[in-house]
C-alpha cells in the first residue's frame, strides 16, 4: 500500500529566495516599532494591565519581534537559494505599477471616471506588451463597462470629474451623475 | 421550521434573487480564472455592497465564495492549474485523469462532488443551527476572547512549515488594528503625530491592498499567459449517477468539510487533508492517489465546497470570522449596524435560514448553469493574465475610492498591495493579518468588558464553555508540539508541492 501522505507534504509552502532580504527587514521594522513603544503608545500609571491603552500594541509588537527573529534565525540557518536580488527586483518592478494605479487615483476626480479608465486601461495595455488594436478596444470597451456598472448602475461613490462642467447642457447631468 | 419558512420568504425579493444569480454565475467565472479567487473579487466589490440591503449584499458575496470553487476545479482538472487556491488538491487527481483522457468524467464528477459537499453542509447546518441557537448565548465576554484566542493561535500553526512567518504576519495584523484613536480612553496609539493616521488602518483598504491590488501588480509583473484549454466533449450528467458509486468518500468528505469549517483559523485546506487521507486509507486503490483517482478528486471537492455554509457559523453565532472571506463579511454586517453574535442567533434565525437557503439555492443555480455551459467557462479561463491583471488594478480603484474618496486609503492600499506582492512571490500567507486584524480587534473588545468580571486569571475559565476552549488551546499547541517531535524523529520526505503558488485567496 502506497504511504500516505502527511499535511506537511500536501500543504508545506518552501521558502523562496528573497526570503533572508525579507526576514531581515521585517525584524528590523518590528524591533524600530517596539522601541517606539515609550513615545507612540506610553503606559500610564497604576491602571489595570488589560485596560492600558498601550497593552495591545505592546503584546502584538513584542510577539512580531520575537517571531520575525525566529524567522530570521531559520532562514540565516537554511541553505541558501540562488536569486535572490533577481527576487528583489521583481518586488520593486511591482512599484511601477503602484505608482500607474495612484496617478490614475489623481486623475479620476480632474478628468472624470470613463475618459480616465478607458484611457488607463489602454496605457497599461500598451506598456504591458498589447499591440494589436483588437486587444486595446476589448480592454477600452471593459473599462467603459467598469464605469458603467459601478457608477452608472450602483452608484458608487466615485466624484465627477472637473472637465465635466465644461460639456453642454444637455449631456451635463448625465455625466455628472452616471459617467 | 417557522424561522426556515420565513427565512425562505425574506428571500421572495427580486434584489436578492438578483444578487444570487450575479453571484452564483460571477463566482463561477471568477473562481475559473487562474489569479482572480474569491477573496479578490470579495475584496472589490465590498465597498459596492455597503449600499445595498444586508441580505442582498450578504447573499451575493456568499454567492461568490460558494460557487468560486466549482470554477475552480475546471482548470485544476484541464490544464494542472487551480483557479482557486483550495483547488490545489483538485489536481492531483483532476489533472491526471485529464491526462488519462478522462476530463469529461472528472469534471463531471468534480461538480457532482461539489454540489454533494455544499448541499450536505447546508443540510446538516440546518437542523443544527435550534442547537446552536441554544450554545450560542452561553458565549460572553470571556468566551468569545477565548475564542478569538484559539482562532488566532490556529491561523498561526495551521501553516504548517511557515509558522513563524505566520506568527509574524498575525502579530502584524494584531497591531495594525491597534494604529489610531484607541476606542475608550482616545489616545493615540502610533499615529507618529500623523493626522492620516489618527483614523486607524481601515481593514477594507488592507484587504484590497493585500488581495486585490497586490494580485493586480504580480500579474502585471509577472509573464504573460494565456492556457490553452481544449474543449469538454459529451454530457456532464454522468457525474451525479457515478457519484453514487462513492458516496461513503462524499459524505464524509462532506463532514469533515462541516467540523472544520465550523473552526476558525482551520477551514479548507485541514478538512481537504482530512479528507483525502481518510479516502486514501480506506480505498480499495490507494495506489492510484495522485495519478488519477476518483475518489481522491471527490474528496477534495466534496470536502472544499462543504466549508462556506459551516464557515458562517461561528460569523453569525459569535461573531468571529474563522478566515479571510467570513472576516471581509464582517464589515457588511458591521456598515448595517447589525452585529453578528448570540443575539442575531437567537433573535433573527430567519435572517441565518435565509443565508443558508441562499446557499442552498446557489448550489442548484450553479450545477445546472456549469453542466450547460462548461465549454464558455472554459473560453474564459484562456483571457491573457496581464489582462487579468489590468482589469484587477481598475475594479481595485472602484474599491478602495469609493469608500470615503480618499487618496490617502489609496496610498495605503497600494503600499499593501506591494507588500503582498513580495508575501505571494515569497510563497507566505496572507490570511494571518487580515484575520489578526479582526480577530486582534474583538480580542481587545471582549478582554476589557470581560475585566470587571475576573479577579483572577482562573476566573477567565470558571465557566465550562472558557474552560472547553481553554483546554481545546492547550490541546492545540500540545498536539503541534508532539507533531513538531515526531516529524523531527522522522523527517517527511522533502516533497516541495508549490501548492500555494498560483493561489490568489491566501
Amino acid at each position: 500500500m502506497s504511504r500516505i501522505k502527511t499535511l506537511q507534504e500536501l500543504f508545506k509552502r518552501y521558502r523562496r529566495p528573497g526570503d533572508l532580504v525579507f526576514a531581515t527587514v521585517f525584524f528590523v521594522f518590528s524591533i524600530f516599532l517596539l522601541s517606539q513603544i515609550g513615545t507612540q503608545s506610553p503606559w500610564r500609571g497604576t491602571r489595570q494591565i488589560f485596560s492600558q491603552p498601550a497593552f495591545w500594541p505592546t503584546v502584538s509588537l513584542a510577539l512580531m519581534s520575537l517571531f520575525a527573529g525566529l524567522h530570521l534565525l531559520s532562514s540565516l540557518l537554511s541553505p541558501r537559494i540562488p536569486g535572490r536580488w533577481t527576487e528583489v527586483w521583481q518586488w520593486v518592478r511591482a512599484l511601477e505599477y503602484a505608482g500607474w494605479f495612484l496617478i490614475y487615483v489623481i486623475v479620476v476626480p480632474l478628468l472624470g471616471y470613463l475618459p480616465t479608465t478607458i484611457i488607463a486601461a489602454v496605457l497599461l495595455a500598451l506598456r504591458v506588451g498589447y499591440r494589436r488594436p483588437g486587444q486595446l478596444l476589448v480592454l477600452a470597451v471593459l473599462g467603459a463597462v467598469i464605469v458603467i456598472a459601478f457608477r452608472g448602475f450602483l452608484q458608487v461613490r466615485i466624484p465627477a470629474g472637473a472637465v465635466y462642467d465644461y460639456l453642454p447642457d444637455s449631456i451635463r447631468i448625465f455625466w455628472l451623475t452616471y459617467l | 421550521m417557522s424561522d426556515l419558512l420565513s427565512g425562505i420568504q425574506l428571500l421572495f425579493d427580486w434584489q436578492v434573487l438578483i444578487a444570487l444569480l450575479i453571484g452564483s454565475v460571477g463566482g463561477v467565472i471568477i473562481g475559473a480564472i487562474p489569479g482572480v479567487g474569491a477573496a479578490v473579487a470579495i475584496a472589490i466589490l465590498l465597498p459596492a455592497t455597503f449600499a445595498l440591503p444586508p441580505l442582498v449584499g450578504l447573499t451575493m458575496l456568499l454567492g461568490i465564495y460558494g460557487s468560486s470553487m466549482y470554477g475552480g476545479a475546471i482548470p485544476a482538472i484541464l490544464i494542472n492549474t487551480p483557479g482557486t487556491a483550495v483547488n490545489a488538491l483538485t489536481t492531483y487527481d483532476g489533472y491526471p485523469m485529464t491526462r488519462n483522457g478522462e476530463g469529461r468524467r472528472a469534471i463531471a464528477l468534480a461538480y457532482s462532488a461539489s454540489f454533494m459537499g455544499g448541499v450536505f453542509s447546508l443540510i446538516c447546518l440546518i437542523l443544527l443551527s435550534p442547537l446552536l441557537a441554544k450554545v450560542a448565548p452561553m458565549f460572553g465576554s470571556r468566551e468569545i476572547f477565548l475564542a478569538a484566542l484559539l482562532g488566532i493561535i490556529l491561523v498561526v500553526l495551521a501553516h504548517r512549515g511557515q509558522v513563524f512567518a505566520a506568527g509574524m504576519l498575525a502579530a502584524l495584523g494584531i497591531f495594525l488594528n491597534t494604529i489610531g484613536l484607541e476606542p475608550v480612553r482616545y489616545s493615540r496609539r502610533f499615529t507618529f503625530d500623523q493626522s492620516w493616521l489618527s483614523s486607524g488602518v481601515d481593514l477594507i483598504v488592507v484587504v484590497l491592498g493585500l488581495f486585490a491590488l497586490s494580485q493586480a501588480f504580480l500579474l502585471l509583473v509577472e509573464k504573460d499567459d494565456a492556457p490553452e484549454v481544449k474543449p469538454i466533449k459529451g454530457s456532464l450528467f454522468s457525474g451525479l449517477k457515478e457519484l453514487w458509486l462513492y458516496k461513503r468518500v462524499a459524505t464524509v468528505a462532506g463532514s469533515f468539510g462541516v467540523v472544520m469549517g465550523m473552526i476558525p483559523g482551520v477551514g479548507e485546506f485541514t478538512a481537504q487533508f482530512m479528507s483525502y487521507t481518510y479516502a486514501q486509507k480506506t480505498s480499495k486503490t490507494p495506489e492510484l492517489f495522485g495519478k488519477g483517482s476518483p475518489e481522491g478528486l471527490i474528496a477534495s471537492e466534496a470536502a472544499n465546497n462543504a466549508v462556506p455554509a459551516a464557515a458562517m457559523i461561528p460569523l453569525l453565532a459569535l461573531g468571529i470570522p474563522g478566515e479571510a472571506l467570513t472576516a471581509m463579511m464582517l464589515s457588511v454586517f458591521y456598515v448595517h449596524n447589525v452585529i453578528p453574535g448570540p443575539q442575531l442567533f437567537q433573535n433573527q434565525m430567519d435572517f441565518v435560514m435565509a443565508l443558508y437557503v441562499a446557499l442552498l439555492l446557489l448550489n442548484v443555480m450553479v450545477m445546472v448553469f456549469l453542466l450547460v455551459s462548461t465549454n464558455l467557462v472554459t473560453k474564459i479561463v484562456q483571457v491573457p493574465s496581464r489582462m487579468v491583471g489590468i482589469m484587477i488594478l481598475l475594479l481595485g480603484f472602484v474599491g478602495v475610492y469609493s469608500l470615503r474618496n480618499s487618496l490617502t486609503d489609496c496610498i495605503m492600499a497600494a503600499g499593501f498591495g506591494v507588500f503582498g506582492v513580495i508575501l505571494k512571490r515569497l510563497n507566505l500567507p496572507l490570511v494571518p493579518i487580515i484575520l489578526g486584524m479582526v480577530l486582534g480587534g474583538i480580542m481587545e473588545v471582549k478582554l476589557r468588558s470581560a475585566m470587571p468580571r475576573v479577579s483572577t486569571p482562573l476566573d477567565m475559565i470558571e465557566r465550562p464553555i472558557g474552560m472547553i476552549l481553554f483546554a481545546l488551546i492547550l490541546i492545540v499547541i500540545g498536539l503541534h508540539i508532539r507533531t513538531l517531535i515526531r516529524e523531527r524523529r522522522n523527517p517527511p520526505q522533502d516533497v516541495d508541492t508549490d501548492i500555494h503558488l498560483t493561489q490568489s485567496g491566501d
